[in-house]
């Protein structure tokens, strides 16, 4: 590690220490309202208790599971859609546009009718998560494969390579990158849209839990729940990038 | 799977001229793909849908100046939405821009705040949703505060990527042609961050959007979230459908503005490009 990039690194942690000691000493001289931010050691204590409670984990099943089946069926129609889509210009040049067109509509405006077509239940969060996933993944899917340079497929052809080996050694490996960007952001926008959903309107999981104890005002184990969240949050990511840093780099 | 040429090839198409133009131009196929599907929402929703769930569109545009546009409450209630929305992107791009230049200024800022930047962008912020309804209280201030948080991380993102990315050919021509420090600035880098900028503020106004549906759908006891609420729990799918479409209009509205803006100032008129819109933001 050099000089520039040792001293940046402890730009960041000293931002992070910034962050900290302004929680705690906010916290500590009762100048921020212990309702909307309880000192860390609260927190932390409402966290460990938390994480020992059956209730916890079942509502982390209940998310986990929800995300899952979402990000399957999300996972299985974009990319059939996208690649089908992939195959013609012109299909590309019709459909494309739609698709990214409704994509910068928030589809959350669409959520009561998810409601009242599935109920308060799982199925409604299921539906939405896989809706709202749908979208990057098609859409870098269809770039992916619309976007082949036409050389290499001339070139495979030219060779002799027949229609499964072009697949598997030329478009693969070329879509490869773009696709896992595709699915890297479906990944966090499916998080992201069932917990959402779970806050507005659900029965339970991780969502739910947070705005019940904004209800109940507990905002130790909010903060709780919410700190969970960021930290899982920022391991899947950490995971996510360097998953697709191993796809560039082959 | 699909032959490889049919990628490069064009559609068959009919004899007819006419027929075969209107068949190979993506807008008109648009059009039509549009109308079939309205056209079998209405056969369904006519003959089929249970109407407790479902109602033809032909309904929701009846339903809509029955009982959206000639109710003044809901109708006051959307015109809320649509203040917070501008005051939210308002702020978004006012901090973003300066955010986003204060970071990207030098080599060693953007090594050592970016990553905090990308960091918190992506922290999924809806769980964070209840606790600024408690700090803001159930008013129009904490849809603001929500779309505002929402909507200014990819618009510092794109101003420091558009920094980042100057070419160092043309930073050396300038300082070689004898441009100081702020001439550089001037003349290099903020023309070249231009079109990264506009990207930004196009998907800042789609953020901006979702934070302040997400938290006008949160919030059920005022504004537009508890009409939805009402026709939904009332199974009244017509006026619910007729709602959801205003506010599904003024989301577009919103966004064509900004990109007609994109591209009329963007230098060199490049179009705003469409394909991966949302996966050049990280």
């Amino acid at each position: 590690m050099d000089r520039s990039s040792l001293s940046s690194r402890s730009v960041q942690w000293a931002f992070l220490a910034l962050a900290a000691g302004a929680w705690y000493l906010a916290t500590a001289t009762g100048s921020v309202s212990r309702l909307f931010l309880p000192p860390p050691r609260e927190v932390f204590t409402a966290l460990v208790a938390l994480v020992q409670t059956n209730a916890f984990w079942s509502a982390v099943l209940v998310t986990a599971s929800t995300v899952a089946k979402a990000y399957v069926l999300a996972l299985i129609i974009g990319i059939l859609a996208g690649y089908l889509v992939s195959r013609s210009k012109l299909a590309v040049a019709t459909i494309e546009p739609v698709i990214s067109g409704l994509f910068t509509i928030p589809i959350t405006l669409f959520f009561p009718m998810f409601i009242l077509f599935f109920g308060v239940g799982t199925g409604s969060k299921v539906a939405y998560g896989a809706t709202y996933a749908f979208f990057p993944i098609a859409l870098n899917t269809i770039a992916a494969f619309a976007n082949m340079e036409q050389r290499y497929l001339l070139a495979a052809q030219s060779m002799g390579g027949n229609r499964w080996q072009i697949f598997r050694y030329v478009l693969m490996p070329g879509a490869l990158p773009v696709l896992f960007t595709g699915l890297r952001i479906g990944f966090f926008i499916c998080l992201a849209s069932v917990l959402g959903g779970e806050t507005i309107s659900s029965v339970a999981g991780v969502g739910r839990n947070i705005a019940l104890t904004a209800e109940l005002m507990e905002p130790g184990r909010m903060f709780a729940w919410i700190s969970f969240v960021v930290c899982m949050s920022v391991v899947l990511n950490l995971l996510a990038f360097s998953f697709e840093n191993r796809i560039r780099a082959r | 799977m699909a032959s490889l040429s049919s990628a490069t090839s064009t559609p068959a198409a009919s004899s007819t001229p006419i027929w075969s133009r209107f068949a190979r131009s993506p807008f008109w196929l648009r059009i039509a793909l549009i109308a079939a599907i309205l056209l079998l929402l209405e056969y369904y929703g006519r003959f089929h849908a249970d109407p407790a769930f479902m109602r033809p569109p032909s309904a929701v545009v009846e339903a809509f100046f029955t009982s959206v546009i000639s109710e003044p409450k809901i109708v006051s209630a959307l015109w809320l939405c649509i203040t917070e929305i501008s005051i939210a992107y308002g702020m978004s791009v006012v901090f973003g821009v300066a955010i986003g230049l204060i970071v990207g200024a030098t080599k060693f800022s953007r090594a050592a705040l970016f990553p905090i930047i990308l960091l918190l962008f992506a922290i999924p912020q809806v769980s964070f949703m209840p606790l600024v309804i408690l700090i803001f209280g159930l008013g129009p201030a904490a849809k603001i505060a929500f779309g505002f948080s929402h909507g200014i991380f990819p618009i510092i993102v794109n101003v420091v990527a558009g920094m980042r990315d100057v070419k160092e050919l043309h930073l050396r021509g300038a300082r070689s042609m004898g441009a100081s420090k702020a001439d550089i600035i001037r003349h290099v880098i903020l023309p070249n961050m231009v079109p990264s900028l506009f990207t930004g503020l196009r998907l800042g106004m789609t953020l901006t959007l979702l934070g302040v549906i997400l938290a006008e759908l949160y919030v059920s006891t005022g504004g537009v979230g508890y009409y939805t609420r009402v026709f939904a729990e009332n199974y009244n799918p017509a006026p619910l459908f007729a709602l959801i479409t205003s506010l599904a209009v003024i989301a577009i509205f919103f966004n064509e503005i900004v990109r007609i803006a994109e591209n009329t100032l963007t230098p060199g008129k490049r179009r705003a490009p469409r394909i991966q819109s949302k996966s050049v933001q990280k």
